[in-house]
């Protein structure tokens, strides 16, 4: 009866070890902050209305954002340890983790970084910005998107879940290798969370890619043709086809390992005939493809900056664009080049590594465009730029990093080293997030209303470059001395120990660089007034997504634009002013289902972790009930009038109106460091003064 | 004002930074100081080949990165907004020649560096025999949670965290690993590390061209003792080598079934153990073991 | 009470969902793919069990096939109709489709428990391993087909053949054509191959 109700759980499953208690009790401390916040205020029925049941594609995005904000903490959190340890557990001392607790740090890590922030990232920009750049009121499907990033949360809490029952997570690194991660070396739920967690936030991740498959493809403003489409659309289409090819393949390995583990099947195993090589294949022909489903947005994302930065339209389009779908058909057949020390022939590592040499063509192209547009330009200095730059310089020497790796015997030697763990986070840090960063302050004015503080923006990229340079120069050093990864513990006399502490040392430089960044965005909240955008073009830019007002009406565009050439925005502003018409709106409807569906679905997941029969039943019956329930109610539209919208319409604009006598403040003048410290201590100084927690 | 601002504000940051790459180079060199820089001071034929062939890639990565990374940052210098004297042009045309060059110069890099790769991925190749004039040595290896157990075929002897080979022999490693996850074999003063798996054998050619003792390793992670799964590998001379070999021989310990099956418990961080004899058909028994998967074949995929 | 949009945005949304339902039925292709791969590579591990030849019948799974071929034929009798329609020609060749892919099922989870009981199980090699979740998985999305099916067919009878349903009977049939598709490859791969 009580391996019926709760399965595999038991008392020794609540927190008892520091860490899960910690994280435990941050958890219910937030949430429990969250709800009184939420209560004392009265935001509940608003929070439901407004945001977590919209299907605005903003509105999902901004949530994507707040969420990968939070998880990038949590995630740096876990770096952190990582380099305490591996700073102090050198000789006689063992640091202060077990190997099996930091074996599970480096493992969470990788996880939550590539799926919970980087690509909660990217889908946040591109459910934002994308529908703007091409003209269209909404998605394809406005209900796909919110069930894929409600999946996206399940997935969330599910990878975070282990700190409340289990207390343990996968040891097996990022992609849980077999047959490591089989039942026979890891008997704990660990690894149950793992998949579960990937499985339904890669499920939500498909669903996305096939919706934004669709709205690019089908739903592109009168005019935009292929050849017209913004560079940071390609770049989504490219990401997006992909994640529509390859996250299926996850799936079914995720499956595959499940049987594995759930039903004693043997794929992987090492016993009954199973192939663990299999799993290496099969993970990589999907974990390869995943590293440039992140890049590609990101290099829409520089394209769109160097140009609008430069004042320049981008050099030589097509190369451009070619390039990009080049990198994306090349990355789906160079994943073998993830082990040639598995023990292929020579004929076959030669191979994987010629298809790497030659993804690296496409790449180049790209950047020879970005320097032929800054060439004869007009370069504005700020912050998006400055991400950009950093990103050269650094995404330069991880990508020579990256040739050398595709060359097979120099990949012996350097495999699983501490190089290989610098050349991918040169990769993921100084491509995708610097991207991420670069596009967060180029659209911020869009989303926000305001502009980023740029004062403050320009102090975090510096630290974030620095701390950069300082945490993984060292690495790639240690590479060079034999040293390998995931490792907890290391004899003295290798001589590790003090680049693992200036490593350390960068690594806090680069936490003063996240610090900064919350304060930049505090700041900026501050003097919002001041850097409101009244214009909807702060940066004299060049695509649709300035033509409307910061922030965009939820139906986006009030005309539908006519696009006539590649920069639409650009031409329209020296040609002369849009016309403005109101017409009737098709608005979609909010809708719960999507979080109902992935409730159930995380509810399966659970179920399956704790092999709890009866939750996955419940579970699957409600996805069941919810998608019958939504596919047939035909009635998910409403119609705006072209009354109403006027009214909107008129009503922004009596507020852009009021908003433009405040005195606007030029780039470098918005408040520095030292003002924010003296406002913040006033501020809590007046609390103090006059016990102002007394109204709450 | 702003824009005689901005540009000081810009120019700051970055001499700063160049400064402390300089410094962090400095740095690095200082800490490293009488420290064995192991990629850099390979000890046998394979891994100074290895080293040879990075450098070389490097040195042609570096003649396009240097100056394509120059120019664009002599770009974004010389076009910056506050330069009044450098021209801005919205029009320009990117045509033919442009098009062609941003391809073919990536092109023809990659072309060369393939086929420097090409050939030197089959001579370098794990698998490949080294040609010395010494007859070589077969040692199978064995993975263990977490220790490596060493088993000479030809001596008859086996030895755990401990291998000692003459120098200037070729020696054959024989890889497959025993109720244990995927390891990764790696001696890397030696050259390249090669995967061990259960079921499977893989064929790591190695030589030792200067005695001394090298760190050795499993670079893959397989587990709770991971981190301690290292072993010495000894280069000496061939009577250095002939003389242990008779030290071992006269070890009292055995490897046994039994022995054997002590071994297969996982523990962490195991000293060296010396066994006089090994089983004789203990490895190929290991590949039986689990013939349902890869039938003991060394062919791969 | 919402007015439906004019015949443009309903064609377009209309091109858009279809096209939508293609490129899942993509994804989904992609996923039978990895395990038709995996199947190809693990067929040969039965580790001394019986191979496919001495476990399947022939007999019974040509049965099978030619269910789900005829299955297919009515699933597009169906949609004809759809097309010009007639509810009632609708109802009938759909229940006739409903009632060859129940009996397509029937066969399959006969066959799988037949092997169950000869102790032929997902966990004794890594071949049935791969057996079963390869036919397993296109059996489940037979079910889900069926499902799918009796719900479009509750709702024809209540709401008539509207744009949406014939809309969702032309993504069901897409889907139904689909797995007869993907059936043939098994049929071929796993059943004819164990007898060559």
């Amino acid at each position: 009866m009580k391996e019926f109700l709760i399965g595999k759980l038991n008392l020794e499953a609540l927190p008892h070890e520091w860490f899960t208690i910690g994280g435990t009790v941050a958890f219910i401390a937030l949430a429990l902050l969250v709800i009184i916040v939420l209560t004392r205020t009265k935001r509940w029925k608003w929070l439901w209305d407004e945001w977590l049941t919209s299907v605005d594609p903003k509105k999902i995005g901004i949530m994507y954002f707040i969420v990968a904000g939070v998880m990038l903490l949590r995630g740096g959190l876990d770096a952190l340890m990582i380099w305490l340890q591996q700073a102090l557990s050198s000789g006689s001392s063992h640091g202060y983790l077990s190997s099996d607790h930091f074996q599970q740090i480096f493992t969470a890590h990788g996880n939550i970084m590539v799926f919970f922030v980087a690509m909660a990232f990217i889908f946040g920009l591109i459910n934002y910005i994308v529908p703007l750049q091409i003209g269209a009121r909404d998605l394809a499907s406005p209900f796909l998107n919110t069930l894929g990033f409600w999946l996206f949360v399940a997935g969330v809490i599910m990878v975070n879940m282990f700190f409340v029952f289990g207390g343990q997570y996968a040891a097996t690194g990022w992609l849980a290798v077999a047959p490591l991660s089989g039942t026979q070396f890891s008997p704990g739920v660990g690894v149950d969370y793992w998949i579960w967690s990937l499985q339904i936030s890669g499920i939500g991740t498909t669903l996305g890619a096939i919706n934004f498959i669709m709205t690019i493809l089908k739903m592109r403003a009168p005019g935009m043709t292929l050849r017209k489409m913004p560079l940071f659309t390609w770049g989504s289409l490219c990401s997006m086809v992909m994640a529509a090819t390859v996250f299926p393949l996850l799936t079914a390995t995720l499956f595959l390992m499940f049987f594995d583990r759930y039903f004693g099947a043997h794929f992987f195993t090492t016993e009954l005939g199973g192939n663990a090589m299999m799993y290496t294949n099969l993970i990589w022909m999907w974990g390869h493809p995943e590293v440039y489903i992140l890049m590609l947005p990101s290099f829409g994302v520089f394209s769109e900056v160097v140009s609008t930065f430069s004042r320049k339209r981008i050099a030589s389009y097509m190369s451009n664009v070619l390039g990009m779908i080049g990198v994306s058909l090349f990355a789906l057949s160079v994943w073998l080049h993830h082990f040639f020390t598995m023990g292929s022939s020579a004929d076959v590592n030669a191979f994987f590594g010629v298809m790497t040499m030659i993804i690296a063509i496409p790449t180049a192209v790209l950047v020879f465009t970005w320097i032929a547009t800054m060439h004869k330009g007009r370069i504005r200095f700020t912050t998006p730029m400055l991400w950009f730059l950093g990103f050269i310089g650094t995404f330069s020497i991880g990508g020579m990093a990256g040739v050398i790796l595709a060359v097979p015997p120099a990949d012996f030697q350097l495999h699983n080293s501490l190089f290989l763990v610098a050349h991918f986070h040169t990769m993921v840090i100084g491509g995708v997030l610097f991207g991420i960063f670069a596009g967060l302050t180029y659209w911020f004015p869009k989303i926000a209303g305001f502009r980023l503080n740029e004062r403050i923006g320009r102090y975090a990229f510096w630290c974030w470059l620095s701390g950069f340079l300082l945490a993984f120069t060292p690495l790639y050093v240690l590479g060079i001395m034999g040293a390998t990864r995931r490792l907890d513990h290391y004899d003295a006399s290798t001589g590790y120990q003090p680049l693992f502490i200036v490593s350390l040392i960068g690594g806090l430089v680069i936490a003063a660089g996240v610090v900064l960044q919350i304060v930049q965005i505090i700041a900026s909240v501050i003097q919002r007034k001041q850097l409101m955008d009244t214009t909807g073009d702060p940066w004299d830019g060049r695509s649709l997504e300035w033509s409307v007002a910061s922030r965009p009406p939820s139906y986006n565009f009030t005309v539908i634009p006519q696009v006539t050439s590649r920069d639409a925005y650009w031409d329209v502003k020296q040609l002369g002013t849009l016309k403005t018409a109101y017409e009737d709106i098709l608005v979609p409807k909010n809708t719960a289902s999507g979080i109902y569906i992935s409730a159930f679905a995380f509810l399966v997941g659970f179920g399956f972790v704790w092999h709890i029969v009866w939750l996955v039943v419940v579970g699957m019956i409600g996805i069941i009930a919810c998608v019958i329930a939504r596919t047939f109610d035909e009635h998910t539209e409403y119609t705006l009038s072209a009354a109403e919208v006027k009214k909107a319409e008129e009503a922004r604009e009596k507020k852009t109106a009021v908003a433009r006598v405040h005195k606007s403040l030029a780039i470098g003048e918005e408040m520095g460091l030292w003002e924010f410290i003296v406002i913040v201590v006033k501020w809590a100084l007046d609390i103090l003064k006059n016990k102002r927690w007394r109204t709450w | 004002m702003t824009k005689h601002k901005n540009k000081r504000s810009q120019e700051k940051p970055v001499r700063l930074l160049l400064l402390g790459l300089a410094g962090l180079g400095v740095l690095i060199m200082m800490l490293l100081q009488g420290t064995d820089i192991t990629l850099f001071s390979p000890k046998g034929l394979i891994a100074g080949e290895e080293h040879r062939l990075t450098l070389l890639i490097v040195a042609v990565l570096l003649v396009i990165a240097v100056p394509t990374l120059s120019l664009l940052y002599f770009f974004a210098w010389k076009y910056r907004e506050s330069n009044e004297k450098a021209t801005y042009d919205d029009h320009t045309r990117h045509g033919n020649f442009f098009v062609f060059s941003v391809w073919a110069i990536p092109t023809v890099f990659m072309l060369v560096l393939a086929s420097i790769m090409w050939p030197a991925a089959h001579k370098l190749a794990p698998k490949m025999a080294i040609a010395a004039n010494a007859k070589p040595i077969t040692i199978q290896v064995v993975a263990m949670r977490w220790k490596w157990l060493f088993i000479y075929p030809e001596q008859n002897i086996a030895t755990i965290n401990f291998v000692q080979v003459p120098v200037g022999t070729p020696v054959q490693f024989e890889l497959t690993a025993d109720e244990t996850p995927m390891s990764s074999f790696w001696i890397p003063h030696l050259g390249g590390q090669l995967y061990a798996m259960t079921g499977h054998q893989n064929q790591l050619n190695l030589i030792a061209d200067v005695p001394g003792d090298y760190a050795g390793r499993s670079a893959e992670i397989n587990g709770a003792g991971f981190a301690g799964m290292t072993f010495v590998a000894r280069a000496s001379s061939q009577q250095g080598f002939d003389e242990w070999v008779q030290g071992v021989k006269s070890s009292p310990d055995v490897l046994t079934a039994d022995v054997y099956g002590e071994l297969l418990k996982p523990s962490q961080n195991n000293p060296a153990a010396f066994y006089s004899q090994a089983q004789p058909d203990l490895y190929a028994n290991l590949l039986i073991k689990y013939s349902g998967s890869h039938g003991g074949h060394t062919e791969h995929e | 009470m919402v007015t439906i949009g004019d015949n443009h945005h309903e064609e377009a949304a209309n091109d858009r969902v279809m096209f939508g339902f293609w490129v899942y039925l993509m994804t989904d292709l992609l996923m039978f793919a990895v395990l038709f791969a995996v199947y190809a590579v693990l067929q040969g591990n039965s580790l001394g069990g019986p191979s496919g030849g001495e476990l399947f019948s022939l007999h019974l799974a040509l049965a099978e096939t030619l269910i789900l071929l005829t299955s297919s034929f009515t699933c597009g009798l169906g949609m004809i109709a759809a097309r010009m329609g007639n509810k009632k020609q609708v109802l009938t060749w759909f229940g006739v489709t409903f009632i060859l892919g129940l009996s397509f099922l029937g066969l399959e989870l006969r066959e799988f428990s037949s092997l169950i009981h000869e102790g032929h199980t997902i966990s004794s090699n890594a071949f049935l391993s791969s057996f079963f979740t390869l036919v397993g998985t296109h059996g489940l999305h037979i079910t889900s087909g069926l499902l799918w099916m009796a719900i479009v067919m509750v709702f024809v009878v209540r709401r008539g053949l509207n744009q949406h349903m014939v809309r969702k009977l032309a993504m069901l049939s897409l889907f139904w054509h689909f797995l007869d598709i993907v059936w043939i490859f098994i049929f071929t791969v796993v059943y004819l191959r164990a007898f060559v």
